[in-house]
Parts: C-alpha cells; sequence; structure tokens
C-alpha cells in the first residue's frame, strides 16, 4: 500500500484582538468538516485541546502584539511555520486597540485599572508585519468567511488567493447599490476603503465605516474635502479614520491630517 | 506535607486565552486560581472623546462571540442617557437580533466546545469522527442563528445595522419569511438537541450559588427588565454600582466582581433559567421537564441542558416575532444630543453584561463603564474548582485536569471579554 501523503498541519494562533476572525473558521458551517478533512488541524485551542507540538504548514494569524512577551512569541511561530498568514485588521493593522498609539499608554491603564502599576503593555499595539514576515494578509474587521475559505483552498493548491485590492466603491457598483453619497448625501468611506466585505454598509442605507481598511491606492485627502462638504468637521474626520485600522499608514496619515 | 498542583496553562475551547492553577496540599485544596493572561486593550480609556453613535460599533470587538450583546447594552445605556424610547417592531427586531446570537452563540458551545468533554474527545473534530450526525446538526442550527445575525445585522460577526434609536434599514415582511421556515426546522434541532445532551452522563453536584439575572413580567429576559437574586435582590441597572463591586483578591492582582458584603454570585443560563422558568414558551418548558430539569438547576454541569433549552426558546421567540412583524415607519427614533448619565445590563449568551456611559453636551463619552459577564462568574468558577476538586484526587493527573477544565468550561467563559479590564498575572508556580 502507498504511503498516504501528509495532510498539512494547520496552526490558529491569538494575539491582542476579539477571536471573531478565527471564530469565522468556526463560522464556516458547510465548509468546516471539509477543512477539516483536508487539513491536520494541528494547534487550535479555540476548537480542540489537542495540540501537535512542532512545524506547521500554514499558520493563521489572529492579534495584534501589544506585549513583550507576544513579540516574541511571534517570533517562535514564524520560524516553526512554513507559510504564516495574517487574518483580520488587528493582525494586519494593529486593531482598535491601536488607539493607544495616539494617546499615552500610562493613561490608558490608570483609567481602566485600579493598579496600573501591574499592566505590562507596550505603548504601541502593531501589527504582525511589523515583527515578522508576513506571506499573506486577509483584510477585515472582521475578515470575510468567503475570502477566508479563498485563502485555504489557495494555499492548498500552491497559489496566491484572489482578493482584489480594489475599493467598496466597485463592490456597490457590482452589487447595484444606488451610491449613498450622491443619492442621500450620506457621508461613506467606500471610495478609500478595501474591497472584501461585499459593501455591506451601502446595502443597508448606511455609509461604510472602513473596517477593512485602505485600498491599495486611496485619495484620503480628496474624500476627506467631499465630507467635509457633507457637514463633517475635522474631529469627525479624525474619528472616522481612526478605528479599527487606525493604525494603518494611509488611514493614520489622514486621521493625523485632520486632528492631533 | 504533600504538595500537588494542578495547572493547565492554556485553556482549549474557551474564548480567549486563559489557564488555571489548583494547589492541594495534604489531600486539602488550599487555593483555585482562574488565571487571564489575555492582552488588555483599554476600551473604556478610549472611548472617552468618541461620538456616542460610534459605541455600539466599537465596543462589539471586544468580543466576536457575542458582539450582539455589547451592542444591545450600549445602545440601551446610551438611550437611556439621551431620554429616548425605543417601542414596537423597533424594540421586537432587537429580540430577534439577540435570539440570532443567543442561538449562534450557545449551539458553538454545547456542540464544540463542551460536548466532547462529556463525550471523551479533544474537540468537535475528532467527535465528528464517531457522531457526524449530531456535529452536522450542531453545526446547521449555529448556522440557523448566523443567518438571523446576516439577514439583520448584515453580517454574523460585528454585525452593522445596530444603531442608537433603532437600525439604519429595517427588514420587509417577505425579507424576513425565509427566517421563519429556518427556524421551524430549526426549531426541532434544538429539541433534538436538548434531547441529546439530557442523555450525557453528569457529576452529581450543586452548589448554593447566589443567581443573579434580568427579570421581566412579560418575557423572558435579553434586552430590559430588572436585575434580581434568589437571595432578594431586585434593582434597577441605575443602583447596579451600589450592589457590587470589583475588589482585589488576596495573592491575585485579578479584579473580581463581587455583591457587596455577599460576595461570589453566578450570571448566565442557570441564572436567567432559574430565576426566570415561567417567562419560557411552553415548548421550551416541558422539554426542560423531560430533559430531567426542575424550574430551577444548580448543577453546573447541567448548563449544557440549560443552554440547548435556551437555543429552543430563542428559536421559538424568534418564529414568534417574525409572525407578528409589522414594519415600522422610521428605521429608527430621532435623537438629540445631550448630556447624561445612562445604564443598563441586557443578558449577553453567557449572562449580565453592564454598562455606563457619562455623556458631554454634544454626545460624547466622557466616560465609560463595562462589566462582561465572565468577570462576573470568575469568583464563582475558582469556588467551583475548590470545592469539586477534592473529590477527585485519586484520579491520575491527566483525567483531573480535564475534570478542572470541564469545571471551567462549564461557564463557557469569554476571556476576550473580560479581559478588557481583568489583570490577572499567571503564577506558574
Amino acid at each position: 500500500m502507498a504511503a498516504r501523503r501528509r495532510k498539512p498541519r494547520l496552526g490558529v494562533w491569538k494575539f491582542a484582538s476579539c477571536d471573531g476572525c478565527q471564530l469565522t473558521l468556526l463560522d464556516c458551517e458547510d465548509e468546516f468538516l471539509a477543512v477539516a478533512e483536508a487539513l491536520d488541524i494541528a494547534y487550535f485551542p479555540e476548537a480542540t485541546r489537542a495540540a501537535v507540538k512542532g512545524r506547521y504548514d500554514l499558520s493563521l494569524v489572529e492579534g495584534s502584539i501589544t506585549t513583550t512577551h507576544d513579540a516574541q512569541r511571534i517570533q517562535d511561530i514564524r520560524r516553526r511555520s512554513r507559510a504564516l498568514i495574517t487574518i483580520g485588521a488587528c493582525a494586519t493593522s494593529g486593531g482598535i486597540q491601536a488607539l493607544r498609539n495616539f494617546a499615552d499608554v500610562r493613561e490608558y491603564a490608570s483609567i481602566v485599572y485600579a493598579r496600573p502599576d501591574y499592566i505590562h503593555s507596550l505603548a504601541t499595539s502593531t501589527p504582525i508585519a511589523d515583527h515578522v514576515p508576513v506571506d499573506f494578509e486577509l483584510r477585515g474587521c472582521p475578515i470575510n468567511k468567503r475570502q477566508l475559505v479563498e485563502v485555504i483552498s489557495a494555499f492548498l493548491a500552491g497559489r496566491r488567493p484572489v482578493t482584489p485590492a480594489h475599493s467598496v466603491c466597485i463592490e456597490c457598483k457590482l452589487k447595484g447599490n444606488v451610491c449613498v453619497t450622491v443619492a442621500h448625501g450620506t457621508p461613506c468611506l467606500g471610495p478609500v476603503t478595501h474591497a472584501g466585505c461585499g459593501a455591506i454598509c451601502p446595502s443597508y442605507d448606511r455609509g461604510c465605516y472602513g473596517c477593512y481598511g485602505p485600498m491599495e491606492s486611496p485619495n484620503a485627502p480628496a474624500l476627506s474635502a467631499k465630507l467635509g462638504e457633507l457637514g463633517m468637521d475635522q474631529r469627525d474626520l479624525t474619528r472616522i479614520y481612526r478605528t479599527f485600522n487606525a493604525g494603518s499608514p494611509a488611514f493614520r496619515k489622514e486621521s493625523e491630517r485632520n486632528g492631533p | 506535607m504533600v504538595r500537588k498542583t494542578i495547572k493547565v496553562n492554556y485553556l482549549a475551547r474557551v474564548e480567549g486565552e486563559g489557564a488555571f492553577k489548583v494547589v492541594v496540599r495534604d489531600g486539602v485544596v488550599e487555593r483555585a486560581e482562574l488565571s487571564i493572561f489575555e492582552p488588555p486593550r483599554f476600551f473604556e480609556a478610549f472611548l472617552r472623546g468618541r461620538a456616542y453613535s460610534e459605541a455600539p460599533d466599537i465596543t462589539a470587538r471586544i468580543c466576536g462571540i457575542c458582539p450582539v450583546a455589547y451592542q444591545m447594552s450600549s445602545i440601551h445605556a446610551i438611550e437611556q442617557a439621551l431620554g429616548v424610547q425605543v417601542a414596537g417592531p423597533l424594540r421586537d427586531l432587537r429580540r430577534l437580533l439577540y435570539c440570532g446570537e443567543w442561538i449562534e452563540s450557545h449551539t458553538l458551545h454545547v456542540y464544540m466546545l463542551h460536548a466532547p468533554d462529556f463525550l471523551g474527545y479533544d474537540g468537535a473534530i475528532d467527535m465528528a469522527r464517531d457522531h457526524a450526525d449530531a456535529v452536522r446538526r450542531g453545526l446547521a442550527l449555529k448556522k440557523a442563528g448566523n443567518e438571523i445575525l446576516t439577514l439583520l445585522g448584515g453580517r454574523e460577526i460585528h454585525p452593522i445595522n445596530v444603531r442608537v434609536g433603532g437600525f439604519y434599514r429595517v427588514p420587509t415582511r417577505r425579507e424576513l419569511q425565509p427566517l421563519a421556515e429556518k427556524m421551524k426546522w430549526a426549531r426541532d434541532a434544538a429539541l433534538e438537541t436538548v434531547r441529546w445532551v439530557a442523555g450525557f452522563d453528569f457529576p452529581d453536584y450543586e452548589r448554593d450559588y447566589e443567581l443573579v439575572a434580568l427579570s421581566h413580567p412579560d418575557e423572558y429576559p435579553f434586552n430590559e427588565g430588572r436585575i434580581i437574586s434568589n437571595r432578594g435582590l431586585d434593582i434597577t441597572a441605575d443602583a447596579y454600582h451600589l450592589h457590587f463591586e470589583e475588589s482585589h483578591v488576596e495573592r491575585s492582582t485579578a479584579l473580581h466582581s463581587r455583591l457587596r458584603e455577599r460576595g461570589a454570585y453566578l450570571v448566565g443560563p442557570l441564572a436567567r433559567f432559574s430565576l426566570n422558568f415561567s417567562r419560557l414558551s411552553p415548548t421550551a418548558q416541558q422539554a426542560a421537564r423531560e430533559a430531567g430539569l426542575g424550574p430551577a438547576c444548580a448543577n453546573p454541569y447541567r448548563s449544557i441542558i440549560v443552554r440547548a433549552v435556551e437555543v429552543l426558546y430563542a428559536c421559538d421567540e424568534a418564529l414568534r416575532i417574525i409572525d407578528a412583524y409589522q414594519p415600522p415607519d422610521q428605521p429608527a427614533v430621532q435623537i438629540e444630543p445631550r448630556a447624561g448619565v445612562g445604564c443598563a445590563a441586557t443578558e449577553a449568551p453567557r449572562g449580565l453584561l453592564y454598562h455606563r456611559y457619562r455623556l458631554e453636551d454634544d454626545g460624547s463619552i466622557a466616560e465609560a463603564r463595562i462589566v462582561p459577564p465572565t468577570s462576573q462568574n470568575q469568583a464563582s468558577i475558582e469556588a467551583d474548582l475548590a470545592s469539586f476538586v477534592g473529590q477527585w484526587l485519586d484520579l491520575p493527573d491527566d483525567q483531573l485536569r480535564h475534570r478542572c477544565e470541564q469545571t471551567v468550561r462549564n461557564y463557557d467563559p469569554c476571556i476576550s471579554c473580560s479581559t478588557h479590564f481583568l489583570r490577572l498575572e499567571l503564577d506558574r508556580g
């Protein structure tokens, strides 16, 4: 009998995050058992207490780096991973917790904790790619499950995942949505935001709030001028760029251009 | 002196990163500590200065498993601060959204996180080899809950359609109809789930908990109600801070939520069920009785049955709401920003979730306070461990460790949630 080819080993790792992106794997209800069939789920503590030590063919990494311990841990995971893919806004841009990058983390600790001296947190929240080489970044807060399945399928087939880097505007056009800004004067970050969600907010009569981060070549100053015409002041503009991808260079720069 | 330390350094099948340690000396449990080493993210700090309208989307990111709970507690607290009342179909749609989250979150826990403990597997993937039909049913039931979230909220995780005052867009009756068909199937699957888990073996163990949950005269609680307990507590959310306090625990840097002068208490399915049994739907009450539950339950291992009963209730309630639904004239009520303070508690799948906000004149957030269910249950989790372990000391280490893990998982602890304000040092002994 011919030796069976070893299934690729999957590791799912968590850093500072809400768990939502790794939950997306469990939310692939129709595909989950097929994924478990194609891959050896060797480390995924949210789903199983079995843990295989050693090397991983594919590591999916959720969360941002906010402690010195985590900064060391990601180095070890990188060394043991053939391919390392980051999933979600925390891992790809630092997440909502990167708002500390614009403030004093010691002051933050004193607001939340009775004994801030117990808190050992870095001054910044940074994406995984600031610490180790990353093979592919999947955007979104949270990631989209069809895109996650595409990323895993592409890995198994040895090709690049197809996740277009154009703006949410293209997704609205593909869906046939009426533009919420043009038709209703609703402020929308769609023109500068990375596609992937399927233009959910405009489909619900709401402006995009940028949870997939910047698209490949955003012209944020031009959008800010338009948002200003729609009644947003500088504080509003700073706030809207400073959410779940506040740490991404394009959104950080535009938020700083508009406010402290 | 014989000293034995049982440690699990990375607790599996919970949401977030946690560990526990139990120290036994001469056959007596010296202490039990649940440790949380999830890094803090400082939500209450960076909420300061944000617009009131941003709170639902920002606080949703505390937890990817129960984002609706955070959205609901934040909007109710802020609406109270702004003097806004949301009633009629908008209120019903909020309940419907919560039904979706309960079905999704409870089913995840019942099938994928907790059942493997009772049936002797490491996780649902191994379990699927011998119990494929059950795992498929669980995945399909979870998906049914997620379909409510997707239709009404826009997506399963961090829904985008919730706002202070209502929604951005409300569904038509016709758009809700396919959900009704799905919920009829889900109700049957939920009933099968109750029967399935009722057949598990349960350790014969009860503790005399102070149970705390919302209670509403007309409905099983999701969004509204008084905070009551089985020992006479009966308050509105405004009075929460007078009765509950966060304190440091000896040998630990953890903040535990406790009832002033009474100590540990328990929130979540056992508390809700025991305090609100009569408000469950008739089908859910009957299923609970057939599963061997009385009108109250104090065995934490049986929480898996209570979760299954609550899933059945949520399916019934979703069907009732969809059937009665008439779309409102407007997707949201008008909001005028003003200064004020508002508090609210809602029932997250894991238990009571309290939010409090102080707003400035322009509606900016001046102060925020959030107390998630897992930080409220921490003291009870530790007390369970401390009082159970003594009976199991004859077991081999790996079995003993597994029993302890299962005991923690009874609570479906969501460590990602509790950690934005908790810090426990991991004491490696």
